[in-house]
């Protein structure tokens, strides 16, 4: 009998805007974790810290202030006990839930019993393309792997699906209204940890919400790719042969927001839970992996959650609310039309395009949205799920104690 | 090979002289002599105060050994013989005496790269000196350091766009603003007084690269922003621009180039041989090789050209029709410092056809002066008898039988006894046209390109009673006014025509069959043609095919003959009769137009013909293209209409946009992967998938079958 692996806590930092005008602009993406470290042990004083095997952190900029092994680190400048491990992953944008995954399918192996999951990114400091990589930048490699940019990509899913600009946008619109709700029914209560810089409260609120967001003032905003794609374009219709033109619909209204943050699951086994005194909320139910076709890059959410499910032995139906990354508008029309789902399952407190998409730790806070959501409407089951770089998709499903 | 001079001041002059050749090139008497010099002048470098490195040959150094490149398939002996070379150049560079290379003559390819593992270059500014790293026009990327060297004297992207991408061959002032050379001289003695001097005030030279210290020119190659601002835009154009084609010498050349940024020069030098060696072992540069050195020589040498006739340059044309065929060939003719006689119905157009010239050569920034000594050259008239005393004649009127006859019984009294007499139909056989003039073995057909003053091929066509005497003067005159001729045997559409109708056929047929218009557009543009069919069917015009097409179908069905209606043929019907899209010409084809510019494709195709509705394998699409051209070539040789390979090959691609990676119609064929026999099991296939027309001639199988190849 396979041990479970159960979810004891979950909190994040609220998401910074990630430019140095920032709030969290002038904190240390270590600071971040520190904090939330800090949080869990005074939330739960009977966990004991030598308990902690390890911290599987996801960071996607692992350079410069995000660089080295950030999660040991952590751990180091957290003051906890020299025997508690720590290690850094990368799986882009759903890092963040790969290190959930990874600890949970750890301590179900039994070889962990409790571990510290999660990620951070401060894009403020470490931008976007900061840590170089082949895909990209060597010729060769964009070649043969066919590169082009997430957001051509997502512009790409807009044209073969026929999502106008008038579609994407009203998502976008959907999105602020559902994350300005949830803020003011204190729905993240639970879950965000306000950031504190030497006893001095910087930021307890996702900076980026725009409550009064409007289709006309979204519809002023200029397309973010049309310049990328007079490089790009040419590349990726090599591939989408059918189509004449990319229709370039994606605006930074649209797509996710650059951001500031960091999250962390505590995830452990029962017993480690019993002898903690530690009360679950949640249980990773399982967790699937998908490669997508790599051009398009982020039609992978759709296909990782038909996979998570069979493996479950679960349908659509049995899934209460699905909170898939607002990487773009587009990435959510196309998994929502896909699997034909009820718009009012999907992402039910806004998601990226309000609050920002800092994509280490994005995956990580979507399990403790899930979780809380869960908790307020006494529902059963959720599923997380993100596109991935690279053309890779990700599934969690989430079981509520 | 190298000749040693040491004057009383310590001054080594090494001249190279093949002893075997009448050009210096990078061969085993080179190599060795290179090796025996170096040990000398390492030996005896305390007496030596410096080098000056140039050439008893009218060139400097010619390059690379193109014949023993292609026959090279062994990447790991290449490395080996390419990095001995290299090493002596290293040696060179690290002498520590001052090198200079007093460029005396052409420095192209290898040439040029011996003389960038110099310290200094002098080069002689004489007309005929050209200097350039051309080697990615046959296929290949410069292996003997030109890539290094370049990107850490210039930077990565003025090296990559200015020298390696186009492999343009620069006159010596362009080289030296560009930054390639460092000075020029305008004789022998100042240029070997030059490099004298340089040595005298530079007795420490060394190559920046191999000073502590050095940075590269365009920024520091490991910095994000450089990784940004240089590579990521190039490496998006280039694979942009490449348009996915096999053709894959230009993104390796700068995968070479970018890498050799990340390392040290050594490292680099290495790099960029494994690339050489990778590109020049590989199919498409023995395709590009053959294709643009040897089976151009071929014609250049003039072996299409019967043997035994005195060459008799042209010295006044009449060029009848002043259209833009007829204003095209008049402004070339006259570059050439022909007399002109331009001559059409009324002397209004005969001058506008004049004026062509002088757009084309003010959009050139030719000086006005020469401007009106070439304008000069051209007498536009509307009268025959201006024509006068005219050695040779060319007629570019309107397609039209009787027209064309008439207007030669206008003329022919009034041109010397012997003109030569040309027609520049592309769809006329020139048999039935030569029944209008009186000499008949004097006629001939002269094909020109649109626009012909950007089209390089002529196509020669040769009538039933054309005489040898003619087809001479007719080789002649192309190379006279600086065309490529190829030679072609009478059938309707010639060789050219013929042929790439079957190209545009094949897409046409796929819109009749419901394939998204887009998808044929970029099967088009993968297999490397230089223009989407779909767009070039609107260039040509369906009016104009559904013309020739009527024409045809009378004559067939008056000889008896009964008429197939195709599928494509539906589709220009329709284009023409039903929808009033015949092209770019009305503003309205397969594109929507607004001022004559593409602006996408017509929305409408999809409800006409289903667009979109049939999805077929993206790699029939692309070689149903290139099987069907390169079949219509088979039966043209099979039929005599094709005369040699080489001139298939070059015809092909100069004169019908043939993708050049090939190495032409023929060359396609044989390297098809598995040679002849590979492509005649593919052409069986795609002949039961998509029509009997795939099926591969009889001769093509035969060829197959007995191992050999078009050669």
């Amino acid at each position: 009998m396979t041990t479970e692996a159960y979810v004891y806590e979950a909190v994040r930092t609220p998401r910074g805007r990630g430019k140095h005008t920032g709030a969290l602009h002038g904190v240390k993406p270590i600071s971040l974790l520190t904090g939330l470290i800090d949080e869990l042990r005074r939330r739960h004083p009977g966990l004991d810290p030598a308990a902690i095997d390890d911290i599987v952190l996801g960071s996607v900029m692992p350079v410069g202030d995000q660089g080295g092994n950030i999660a040991k680190a952590a751990a180091l400048a957290a003051g906890l006990p020299d025997t508690v491990c720590g290690v850094q992953l990368n799986r882009y944008c759903s890092s963040g839930l790969e290190a959930v995954n990874t600890a949970a399918a750890r301590v179900r192996s039994g070889w962990d019993s409790l571990i510290i999951a999660g990620g951070v990114e401060s894009m403020s400091r470490v931008p976007m393309g900061a840590d170089g990589g082949p895909w990209a930048f060597d010729p060769e490699t964009a070649r043969v792997a066919q590169f082009v940019p997430q957001g051509i990509g997502a512009d790409l899913i807009a044209t073969v699906d026929g999502f106008s600009r008038d579609d994407v946008d009203a998502y976008a619109l959907q999105s602020q209204q559902r994350a300005a709700a949830a803020w003011s029914g204190g729905y993240f209560a639970k879950s965000v940890v306000p950031v504190v810089d030497r006893g001095v409260p910087v930021l307890d609120h996702d900076e980026l919400v725009r409550p009064d967001a409007s289709m006309a003032a979204l519809a002023k905003l200029p397309a973010s790719f049309a310049a990328m794609g007079s490089l790009y374009d040419p590349v990726a219709l090599q591939k989408y042969h059918w189509i004449e033109r990319i229709e370039h619909v994606h605006t930074a209204g649209n797509s996710s927001g650059i951001v500031d943050g960091a999250a962390m699951v505590l995830v452990g086994s029962e017993e480690a839970g019993r002898r903690l005194g530690l009360t679950p909320r949640a249980r990773i139910v399982a967790a699937a992996l998908t490669g997508s076709e790599p051009v398009i890059m982020l039609t992978g959410p759709a296909p990782a959650t038909r996979k998570v499910l069979d493996m479950a032995g679960l349908t659509v139906d049995d899934i209460d609310i699905f909170e898939l990354n607002e990487a773009f508008a587009s990435v959510v029309l196309r998994f929502v039309k896909e699997l034909d789902l009820p718009m009012e399952k999907v992402n039910v407190n806004g998601g990226a395009i309000a609050m920002g998409h800092p994509m280490g730790a994005t995956g990580a806070m979507l399990v403790g949205t899930v979780v809380d959501e869960l908790e307020r409407r006494q529902a059963r089951r959720a599923l997380v799920t993100l596109c991935v770089g690279g053309g890779m998709g990700i599934a969690t499903i989430i079981e509520r104690i | 090979m190298f000749d040693w001079a040491q004057s009383a001041d310590g001054i080594v002059t090494l001249t190279m002289d093949d002893p075997a050749h009448a050009v210096n090139t990078m061969n085993e008497t080179f190599i060795r002599g290179l090796i025996a010099t170096l040990d000398r002048l390492e030996a005896e470098r305390e007496t030596v105060q410096g080098v000056i490195l140039t050439s008893a040959k009218q060139s400097f150094f010619a390059g690379g050994d193109l014949r023993s490149m292609l026959a090279e398939r062994d990447p790991v002996h290449l490395t080996w013989a390419t990095d001995i070379m290299k090493a002596q150049l290293r040696r060179l560079e690290k002498l520590g005496r001052p090198v200079v290379a007093a460029v005396n003559g052409a420095a192209l390819g290898g040439g040029l790269e011996i003389a960038l593992a110099c310290h200094h270059r002098v080069v002689l500014d004489r007309g005929d000196v050209r200097l350039g790293l051309p080697e990615i026009t046959l296929g290949i990327i410069p292996g003997a350091g030109g890539v290094t060297r370049t990107v850490r004297m210039l930077g990565l992207s003025d090296a990559l766009t200015k020298v390696l991408l186009e492999g343009r061959a620069f006159r010596p002032a362009q080289a030296l603003e560009i930054g390639l050379v460092d000075e020029l001289a305008t004789g022998p003695d100042e240029l070997l007084a030059k490099a004298r001097a340089w040595i005298a005030a530079n007795p420490d030279a060394a190559q920046p690269w191999d000073v502590k210290g050095y940075r590269n020119p365009g920024g520091d190659p490991k910095s994000l922003a450089f990784a940004n601002n240089v590579i990521i835009p190039i490496t998006a154009t280039l694979r942009g621009r490449s348009r996915n084609t096999p053709f894959l010498a230009p993104q390796q050349l700068l995968s070479t180039a970018v890498e050799g940024t990340q390392v040290d020069v050594d490292t680099a030098l290495k790099i960029e041989t494994r690339y050489f060696a990778d590109l020049v072992c590989g199919q498409i540069a023995k395709n590009m090789m053959q294709a643009f050195h040897f089976d151009m020589q071929h014609i250049t040498k003039g072996r299409a050209r019967p043997a035994g006739f005195p060459r008799r340059p042209v010295t006044r044309v009449v060029v009848l029709g002043a259209g833009m065929m007829g204003a095209g060939i008049a402004y070339r003719c006259a570059k050439a410092g022909i007399e002109v006689v331009l001559k059409d119905v009324t002397l209004d157009a005969a001058q506008r056809g004049k004026e062509y010239s002088r757009k084309v050569m003010t959009r050139a920034k030719v000086s006005p002066d020469k401007q009106e000594e070439l304008l000069a050259r051209i007498t536009p008239t509307d009268r025959a008898a201006d024509a006068l005393g005219a050695d040779l004649m060319i007629e570019a009127v309107f397609e039209d039988t009787d027209l064309k006859k008439q207007v030669f019984a206008d003329i022919e009294p009034h041109l010397a006894p012997d003109a030569l007499l040309g027609s520049n139909t592309s769809t006329l056989p020139i048999s039935g046209l030569a029944d209008g003039v009186t000499r008949p073995e004097d006629f001939i057909g002269l094909h020109f390109f649109s626009p012909v003053d950007k089209m390089q091929l002529l196509e020669i066509i040769v009538g039933e009673k054309t005489s040898d005497a003619a087809l001479a003067r007719a080789v002649d005159f192309a190379a006279q006014i600086g065309k490529t001729p190829i030679v072609v045997g009478d059938s309707r559409g010639f060789f050219t025509s013929r042929v790439i109708g079957t190209f545009i056929n094949e897409a046409v047929r796929m819109v009749a069959e419901g394939v998204a218009a887009a998808s044929i557009e970029q099967a088009g543009l993968q297999a490397g043609y230089p223009t989407a069919p779909l767009a070039l069917s609107d260039e040509i015009n369906m009016k104009l095919g559904q013309k020739v097409r009527n024409e045809y179908r009378r004559a067939h069905e008056a000889a008896g003959g009964t008429w197939v209606e195709l599928p494509h043929f539906t589709v220009g019907d329709r284009m023409v009769d039903e929808f009033g899209r015949p092209g770019r010409l009305e503003g309205a084809g397969f594109y929507d137009y607004a001022d004559g510019r593409r602006t996408g494709l017509w929305p409408g195709l999809k409800d006409a013909f289903g667009g979109g509705t049939t999805h077929l394998p993206f790699a029939d699409m692309v070689e149903r293209m290139l099987f069907a051209e390169a079949i219509e070539s088979v039966k043209c040789l099979d039929e005599g209409v094709l005369r040699s390979v080489p001139e298939a090959n070059i015809g092909s691609i100069v004169g019908i946009g043939f993708p050049a990676w090939t190495g032409g119609v023929l060359q396609y064929v044989n390297q098809y992967d598995g040679g002849l026999s590979g492509f005649v099991a593919r052409a069986r296939e795609l002949a039961e998938r998509y029509g009997e027309r795939f099926e591969p001639p009889a001769s093509l199988v035969e060829r197959a079958a007995r191992g050999e190849v078009y050669a």
